[in-house]
């Protein structure tokens, strides 16, 4: 198995990175790498799937902020009117308190740009619904 | 790395094993003073929903550690090392549960072993040896780890941010044990949790 698509594998995205491995990856991240790393770092309270300590992230790029019904978001990401795009969403991984002070995602784990770009790629390609 | 400096999983589970719980770890939160007759204010009522979201995290490695134990597939002494680190994640949550109150908040209840069960993160359906089982646990530790050390930054109060670091230090002790008894490679670069 290649280092890829092992990653891929540990991400439980086979399917979705085994697209990306064949070329489809988009200039600016590395969805695999992307992968190990939402694994890693967001993993403990985010899924693609289900809500947990935090919210579920199928469908998340273009959705607006705080609105997935079935999950309790903070009223200060219900109020921010921010659609996640891939620049929210490289503000909001960079520091999330800065972009939307008061929320509930007071993590700081992406400070490093590749990291971001990598996360972000993998999000755009994962998280998308038609996919599932 | 050296034999010497590399436990084998045997002896590493057995010295895991013969941890005993501290006092101390239940207190964590619960007996410090310095948070005692806070008042809920626009920033300890961030803190809150910080705590609770730290919480939830608990609820869940005890609840997975749980399914793990009552499987079947885990023999001693893996078993009493998933013992052991349930229990202390119970302790990490008896002692969120008593800050969160303090400071005036709800904390957030469980889910029903039922919805844990069939939750896609925990994948349980997939689990078919006692490996799987480590394997799940590892995972959720390590996301524990980044969890407490991604928030350390964001709390308002530094006694909280100092107990964060210290539940992520026995996050960092889980994920390495279990590491060790799955016979996996340890992280390679150094600062290699958080970011």
């Amino acid at each position: 198995m290649a280092p890829s698509q092992a990653l891929c594998r540990f991400a439980g995205v086979a399917l979705v990175c085994a697209g990306v491995i064949a070329g489809t990856a988009h200039a600016g991240g590395d969805a695999a790498r992307g992968g190990a790393l939402y694994s890693a770092r967001c993993g403990g309270c985010h899924s693609i799937e289900d809500n947990g300590a935090g919210p579920r992230h199928l469908g998340l790029v273009g959705r607006r902020a705080g609105s997935q019904p079935e999950y309790d978001y903070s009223p200060a990401l219900r109020a921010s009117r921010i659609v996640w795009t891939r620049k929210t969403l490289d503000q909001w991984l960079a520091d999330p308190n800065a972009l939307v002070p008061a929320n509930k995602m007071a993590v700081q784990l992406a400070n490093d740009p590749k990291d971001r770009a990598d996360l972000i790629e993998y999000l755009s390609v994962a998280t998308k619904e038609m996919d599932r | 790395m050296s034999e010497s400096t590399l436990f084998t999983r045997r002896s590493l589970i057995t010295r895991t094993g013969q941890l005993s719980l501290s006092a101390g770890a239940l207190a964590l939160l619960a007996g410090n003073e310095s948070l005692a007759g806070k008042q809920l204010s626009a920033a300890g009522g961030n803190d809150v929903a910080i705590l609770n979201v730290a919480l939830g995290l608990e609820h869940e490695a005890i609840a997975a550690y749980q399914i793990g134990a009552e499987s079947g597939l885990l023999q001693k002494p893996v078993l009493d090392v998933a013992v052991l680190f349930q229990s202390q994640h119970k302790g990490h949550r008896d002692a969120l549960v008593a800050t969160i109150e303090k400071l005036g908040g709800k904390p957030v209840m469980a889910m029903t072993a039922d919805e844990y069960t069939k939750s896609a993160k925990l994948k349980v359906s997939s689990i078919r040896s006692q490996g799987d089982v480590l394997m799940l646990a590892q995972r959720l530790e390590l996301g524990a780890v980044n969890a407490y050390l991604g928030v350390i930054p964001a709390f308002g109060d530094r006694e909280l941010a100092k107990v964060a670091g210290r539940l992520a230090a026995d996050e960092t002790m889980h994920y390495t044990a279990l590491t060790q008894a799955m016979g996996a490679a340890l992280p390679n670069a150094a600062l290699s949790y958080g970011a």
